[in-house]
């Protein structure tokens, strides 16, 4: 799983052409993951003012409205690939815009199994 | 007929069908579409209509028509093939007709050689075979595969297009060629049945589909090669592999290692089966690697327990494994079988190197091991800190659970 943390707000900052061609570049990326096979799923997530946070609390939980950790970049949305090498997928991972331009980071984690083999 | 015999009837005919579309008319790429829409009808029909007399040139006459029908809706060049395909007589009513060539195990053989193709990644050629072989569909393998059929159906139509662009045909390999095309299918039918076997069993009722699979198409196979000795290894270890699958799990699912297996609940005619086998291929073959594998299984499957297992035997097979297919993972598992006859220090030294080696060093089953031999050593400390390390390296989440368990165990 490729985890896309970023900077909130970084793409107002940005002029429309300049948005446009890192949503283009979105599309290619996206368009080639389905065209291998490789894709899996994914999703946006919306601003992290729109989270809320649900934690415990004396006697019971506290929910309160704003991300978990406040940080300069969040969490923002994730891709499922399933690859032939975990090399592969950082190199997915290398060619998002987010990491291109330097608007953020991608974490590449392996998805845990349900399945095991016999020791 | 039962459901399961039907499913049998038609995946047992898809290569045959198949291979008769692509004789004929070549172009594997619109002729698989073509069986695939011939096996729906198929499944859709004849449960209420009955399977018809003639049921493969049943199947071959409705492939044809959708092929027919594809060609139509295509360009003006097409016109004349249209003209000599339609003019076939609709011989699904009658018996085949004289030249119609009977059904031929060297269409599957080919079939798997082509699926099985090197210019495809290996998930392209596992997904083909099923689909091309198997006669499997696109939603079945992406159930199976734990993928969306959309991403499944685009990786089946990729391979299609690549072998066509490969300028692949539908011919048996070259003598040359063959034993190496033969190594990619065996690997492809292996990682099948892995792919099934290594899911729990119980509530994964797809990914056991595929060891089913994978057992059907390596006994074709098998039917298909008689003299192979490495064919006859890879059914007779797939075999004695599947005896294990209800005494691998325990009643809450957490996987139970072969030694601690009841093994009066292996299935015992898969194990007689696959013993003879593996047995009688290994007098008139020279071992290669799932023979030997095989009688590895075999051995285990021999002894009543863990600790009657004939250990010598084991650590003999798998120097000559070692010997004729180098790997670190042999070297892991021939560290235990030392360490049964030899005590668990013989058995670190063997692992020493491993730890040394890219392809292992971060490995979780290294950790595993080593966290076993170093708990038979007496030292719970080392063994401890092993097994936490194999926890945190694996992606499989009943060997985690396994494994922290193991850890636990330990705390002093």
């Amino acid at each position: 799983m490729l985890l896309i943390w970023n900077r909130p707000g970084f793409a107002d900052e940005l002029t429309e052409a300049e948005r446009n061609a890192i949503f283009g570049e979105v599309d290619v990326i996206m368009k080639e993951l389905t065209e291998s096979g490789e894709l899996v799923g994914g999703e946006a997530l919306a601003h992290p003012s729109q989270t809320r946070t649900v934690r415990p609390a004396a006697g019971g939980t506290e929910i309160t409205d704003g991300p978990f950790v406040e940080s300069k970049e969040q969490f923002a949305g994730y891709l499922t690939v399933d690859c032939e090498t975990p090399e592969r997928a950082a190199e997915i991972a290398a060619r998002w815009p987010d990491v291109r331009h330097g608007f953020g980071v991608l974490e590449v984690r392996a998805v845990m199994e349900q399945a095991g083999t016999e020791m | 007929m039962t459901s399961r015999a039907f499913e049998d009837l038609l995946r047992t005919l898809a290569p045959q069908v198949l291979g008769v579309l692509v004789r004929r008319h070549g172009q594997f790429f619109a002729c698989e579409d073509a069986v695939q829409e011939a096996l729906l009808a198929a499944a859709t029909q004849w449960p209420g209509q009955g399977v018809p007399e003639h049921p493969r040139a049943w199947l071959v006459t409705v492939a044809t028509r959708r092929l027919t029908d594809e060609w139509r809706s295509e360009h003006a060049r097409r016109e004349r093939e249209v003209a000599v395909a339609v003019r076939q007589p609709a011989y699904a009513a009658v018996a085949p007709p004289a030249d119609e060539e009977p059904p031929s195990g060297d269409d599957t053989l080919k079939l798997l050689f082509l699926c099985c193709h090197p210019t495809l990644p290996v998930s392209a050629q596992v997904a083909l075979t099923l689909r091309a072989v198997g006669g499997l569909s696109t939603a079945e393998i992406a159930r199976a595969y734990l993928v969306p059929e959309a991403t499944m159906s685009q990786r089946i139509r990729r391979a299609k297009q690549r072998i066509e662009a490969a300028g692949a045909r539908f011919t048996l390999p070259s003598a040359a060629d063959r034993d190496e095309r033969l190594g990619a299918v065996l690997r492809v039918l292996y990682l099948i049945f892995n792919e099934g076997y290594t899911a729990s069993s119980g509530d994964e009722l797809h990914r056991v589909e595929l060891t089913g699979e994978a057992i059907r198409l390596a006994r074709e196979l098998h039917r298909l090669l008689p003299t192979d000795g490495e064919v006859a290894g890879l059914l007779a270890l797939m075999l004695l592999t599947d005896a294990h699958r209800a005494a691998r799990t325990g009643p809450d699912g957490e996987l139970v290692p072969l030694a601690e297996q009841d093994r009066t609940r292996w299935d015992r005619v898969a194990v007689a089966e696959g013993i003879a086998l593996v047995t009688e291929a290994l007098t008139w073959s020279a071992p290669g690697p799932y023979q030997v594998q095989a009688a590895i299984a075999a051995v285990h499957a021999e002894a009543p327990t863990a600790a009657t297992t004939d250990w010598p035997q084991i650590v003999a097979l798998y120097r000559v494994l070692a010997r004729i297919a180098p790997n670190p993972m042999v070297t892991l598992n021939q560290a235990v079988a030392v360490a049964m006859v030899d005590g668990p220090r013989a058995g670190l030294a063997l692992l020493a190197p491993l730890g040394e080696d890219d392809r292992t060093a971060g490995h979780h089953r290294l950790a595993a091991v080593r966290a076993h031999l170093l708990e038979l050593t007496g030292d719970r400390a080392d063994a401890r800190a092993a097994y936490l390390a194999a926890a945190r390296a694996t992606t499989s989440l009943p060997e985690r659970r396994y494994l922290e368990v193991r850890a636990a165990r330990l705390v002093c």
